[in-house]
């Protein structure tokens, strides 16, 4: 087995603005099974991560406990990372912001992660609208403990051992939406071409940004029956809109027909281009998206894609007014000014 | 694009660069493989199964798989596989006992060869374990034709040459040596069912009317003919102050053997620019390496003599002016011409072919330019019964192509004497296998090391000049021959590809290093190769397409810059992928068992 990637790539590669080629945001060689969806969202990370040439230090990846968990190894190698305590990710990512706001986050999650013993973190990260990519890397079963049903499983779903899953599945993008959560999207992590637009646009909005990505265990949760193998998805996969992240110039390609198309303009000037295919959805309309997403479950269809977009709640340094310098950059005399200003201040209360 | 056939034996031959370059197609990485394992003898019998002198080419080959290694493509410096052969051939066991073993039974067929170069030695060693009585011409002392008389010994040690033409005269081989081949006619009626020539290209070019020629003739000699002189000992010194003209290979041996026996100031002439050169860039590098001052640009205008004596030569300065379609005229400077002062002048300005002795009426085609009429693929002459090869058929090539050359022509003797049509050739010998050993274990090894290419140590020049006989090179030792081997990429060991298990799920695409992997629409070719995660626009290389997918889509994956490294394969949850070995060899009259019986230490 190998460990090591081969350390040569094609001459042609090409370079984004930094001058960087995509294997400056690669990480190690994945230990998870081959075939492995999480295996996917990383490439699409690190496709994403690259087309926007974003510089790799200025990112922190941030996870939890399981298969999914152990992915930030595979991407982003440059970058900062810490695998913290299970389903206390949300924690660490809150604690890592308000030290340093200028930084992007990345949290990654599983289903069991966020879904099972993470999720009082996870309702109130989403709470407090902190400014992250959280993607939750959906497999419907524990891989790592060899493929018991998670939370997320649907309920009928048949397992790799030919047992039915008799409860019912938490639906993660409707509860964040329920929850107020102000960006929601879901994918597959066979669909790099909806995949990585919205991790682009994710990485855009300033606030909780949510990201339900739908990836095959292809060890334990990948035989007929599932509900989460790829052909399953596959066939039952309905998408909201073609979308397309549009940087600067508002030049539009896409590979789809043309339907109805809505822009959504980010906070800072960039643009999401939806070419809209559901009919009676708007993303700026949390009841349109929960109704889109209940319809979606009674016809059995995954409702993939942009769900949900709101740029005018405040993230959470918003929220508490924090000052614009990032906390970790405050020198000790912006901290203790002196007895003089001290002095200032307790006047100001007389 | 239609989905490619892998059936084609010829399609997963072009993926591996190096052998497919090579004329002989001998299978590189199998025996660059084997010697890794310091199996020498197993990788000594592929390379002789294939191309005949592996001792002979490991030294002096012109190594057109080097350039063509994939290496080259992904890094600067192709595998050292000209001097990894040599190491197998240096460090062989006893490999007599895995070659035919005579007497063979009698087929009652008669062959003549004439001449006893690498061509007819091949043609001898295909044709003899079949049955046929072989009778071998030559005007030399012993076998091996230019090899002998060309290659001096400190490029190529007499006893490896002799090892590896006695294995073949061995065979039972009737020699004829010291015997000038008058008539074609004549041997023709001695009743042979096929001749076959390879007579090479034994005239070595002149300067018949540049002035001052015939006055200095005592002291210009033809190179091709000093060298053989040198090597026959009929020549054992030269002047002190030599000018050699020419840039080929023969200019450098010339210059070089001038160096040891006894030329102080030997200077090669040349009239291209240096880079442009026939020669070899490992040859011009060692004949400067001993002092040999290479002056490139000036053209020959006179010998020049006085008082009867050869002085030395006039030149004009030239320099090369190139048209829009990259053609290259070489235009006088206006500079003074040059004089250069030699005792003794060498000519290497190349050689041609020469068949006075072949009668014109016997039903064997000449062209305009005196070359005999012959066909490429059979290399049959007009007159059915006599077959070219080597230099003889088209012209001054090197060993590897004569070698190449006279296994097509046994085949085709071979079939003409069964009277069968002799462009029904049969197929080449192929095979594919996979090489899964668990579920992510290969049989090679798969890494990919960094390592630059290692530098094959020389004897020191203080001894090498005195001693014409004293090997430069000294070969890899086996420490370093195996970091050299691990350096070959396995371009052998394919990536197959089975529609049908695919599930789609992008994993060989994500982790494939130099991102040959993509699924996509599909479309017309060059359409495709711009679809691709890194256009494909090396037009050398194929595209390997599949079916179409459950998706619709296809995979594609561009051969380029594959790396072999079976991480596809790895991360293939469904083994849609797999490492597949593809073994190659081209058609021969007798074709040995392939692959070899594995020979126990």
């Amino acid at each position: 087995m190998s460990y090591l990637k081969p350390l040569f790539r094609h001459p042609k590669l090409p370079k984004n603005k930094l001058g960087y080629t995509q294997k400056e945001y690669e990480g190690s060689l994945s230990t998870l099974c081959a075939g492995c969806g999480h295996d996917s969202i990383s490439a699409a990370i690190v496709q994403a991560c690259f087309e926007m040439s974003v510089e790799p230090h200025k990112v922190a990846k941030i996870s939890g406990i399981g298969c999914s968990s152990k992915t930030p190894t595979y991407f982003l190698g440059n970058s900062h990372g810490f695998n913290s305590v299970h389903g206390r990710m949300p924690s660490v990512a809150t604690g890592a912001s308000m030290a340093n706001k200028d930084m992007v986050y990345f949290g990654v999650s599983g289903d069991g992660d966020s879904a099972s013993i993470g999720m009082g973190q996870f309702v109130h990260v989403i709470r407090r609208n902190l400014n992250m990519v959280y993607i939750v890397m959906n497999n419907g079963c524990y891989g790592l403990t060899k493929g018991q049903d998670s939370a997320t499983a649907d309920q009928g779903s048949r397992s790799k051992a030919g047992s039915v899953n008799p409860f019912q599945a938490i639906d993660l993008a409707s509860l964040a939406i329920e929850l107020g959560a102000t960006f929601v999207a879901q994918s597959f992590s066979g669909d790099k071409q909806q995949l990585v637009p919205l991790i682009k646009a994710a990485m855009h909005h300033k606030g909780f940004a949510f990201l339900n990505v739908i990836s095959p265990c292809v060890t334990f949760n990948n035989n007929p029956g599932s509900t989460k193998s790829y052909d399953y998805v596959r066939e039952h996969i309905e998408a909201t809109s073609t979308l397309d992240f549009v940087p600067e110039m508002p030049e539009i390609k896409t590979n789809y027909e043309k339907g109805k198309s809505t822009r959504v303009a980010m906070h800072d000037g960039t643009l999401i281009q939806l070419n809209k295919l559901a009919t009676d959805w708007n993303p700026e309309d949390r009841v349109s998206v929960a109704n889109a997403l209940q319809h979606a479950r009674t016809k059995n269809e995954i409702l993939t894609g942009l769900l949900y977009v709101n740029t005018e709640w405040k993230d959470l340094h918003g929220t508490l007014s924090t000052c614009s310098t990032p906390l970790n950059k405050l020198k000790e005399t912006d901290l203790c000014p002196g007895t003089e200003v001290l002095k200032e201040i307790n006047a100001g209360y007389r | 694009m239609k989905p490619t056939n892998t059936k084609d034996p010829e399609y997963y031959h072009k993926v591996v660069d190096c052998q497919y370059a090579c004329p002989a197609h001998t299978p590189v990485p199998e025996y660059i493989r084997l010697i890794a394992a310091e199996r020498f003898t197993e990788a000594y019998m592929v390379n002789w199964e294939s191309n005949v002198f592996p001792g002979v080419l490991g030294r002096t080959c012109d190594r057109p798989c080097e350039p063509a290694c994939r290496r080259v493509r992904v890094e600067e410096e192709p595998v050292a596989i000209c001097r990894l052969k040599r190491v197998a051939a240096d460090n062989k066991g006893d490999v007599k006992q895995h070659m035919p073993q005579g007497p063979f039974p009698s087929n009652g067929k008669r062959i003549a060869l004439i001449g006893g170069g690498p061509a007819s030695l091949t043609v001898a060693r295909d044709l003899a374990p079949l049955g046929y009585e072989i009778h071998l011409f030559d005007e030399q002392i012993a076998g091996g034709g230019m090899m002998r008389s060309q290659i001096p010994s400190f490029r190529l040690p007499e006893e490896v040459l002799n090892e590896e033409v006695n294995f073949i005269l061995d065979l039972g081989i009737h020699t004829q040596f010291m015997t000038y081949v008058k008539s074609l006619k004549e041997v023709l009626e001695g009743g042979y069912d096929a001749v076959f020539v390879g007579t090479g290209a034994p005239k070595g070019r002149d300067l018949p009317k540049l002035p001052g020629r015939k006055e200095g003739d005592k002291n210009i000699h033809i190179g091709i003919e000093w060298l053989a002189g040198v090597a026959f000992e009929h020549t054992k010194s030269i002047a002190q102050k030599v000018i050699v003209l020419g840039g080929g290979n023969t200019a450098m041996d010339c210059c070089r053997t001038s160096r040891r026996l006894g030329g102080k100031e030997v200077k090669v002439v040349v009239r291209s620019p240096f880079d442009e050169m026939k020669a070899s860039p490992w040859e011009k590098e060692d004949a400067l390496h001993e002092d040999i001052n290479i002056i490139d640009n000036h053209v020959p205008l006179s010998f020049e003599v006085k008082d009867g004596k050869l002085i030395g030569m006039k030149f004009q300065k030239v320099k090369p002016v190139y048209d829009e379609n990259g053609k290259r005229q070489l235009l006088p400077t206006e500079e003074d011409d040059v004089f250069i002062e030699a005792d003794e002048v060498l000519i290497a300005i190349g050689q041609e072919n020469s068949f006075p002795w072949i009668e014109r009426n016997i039903g064997l085609e000449f062209d305009q330019w005196g070359m005999p009429v012959v066909d490429e693929v059979t290399f049959q002459s007009t007159n059915a019964k006599v077959f070219f090869g080597g230099d003889a058929a088209f012209g001054p090539k090197n060993v590897i192509t004569a070698v190449a050359q006279g296994h097509q022509a046994a085949v085709s003797i071979h079939l003409f004497c069964e009277g069968l049509n002799v462009y029904e050739r049969p197929s080449p010998y192929t095979n594919l296998i996979s090489q899964k050993m668990g579920i992510h274990e290969w049989s090679y090894d798969s890494s990919v090391a960094i390592d630059q290419r290692y530098i094959v140590p020389q004897a020191k020049k203080s001894q090498t000049l005195k001693d014409r006989k004293k090997e430069v090179e000294l070969g890899f030792d086996i420490a370093t021959a195996y970091k050299e081997t691990q350096r070959c990429l396995n371009c052998d060991v394919q990536t197959v590809f089975t529609e049908d298990r695919c599930i789609e799920c992008d994993a060989c695409m994500d982790v494939c290093p130099t991102s040959c992997i993509t699924f996509t629409v599909n479309a017309e070719e060059s359409e495709l190769r711009q679809n691709l995660l890194v256009p494909a626009e090396n037009l050398t290389q194929d595209l390997l397409v599949s079916k179409e997918l459950k998706t619709g889509r296809v995979m594609v994956k561009d051969e380029d810059v594959c790396l072999h490294c079976g991480l596809c394969a790895e991360r293939c949850p469904t083994s849609a992928w797999d490492m597949q070995k593809f073994l190659y060899s081209t058609t021969k009259a007798n074709q040995m068992i392939t692959p070899l019986p594995l020979i126990q230490k």
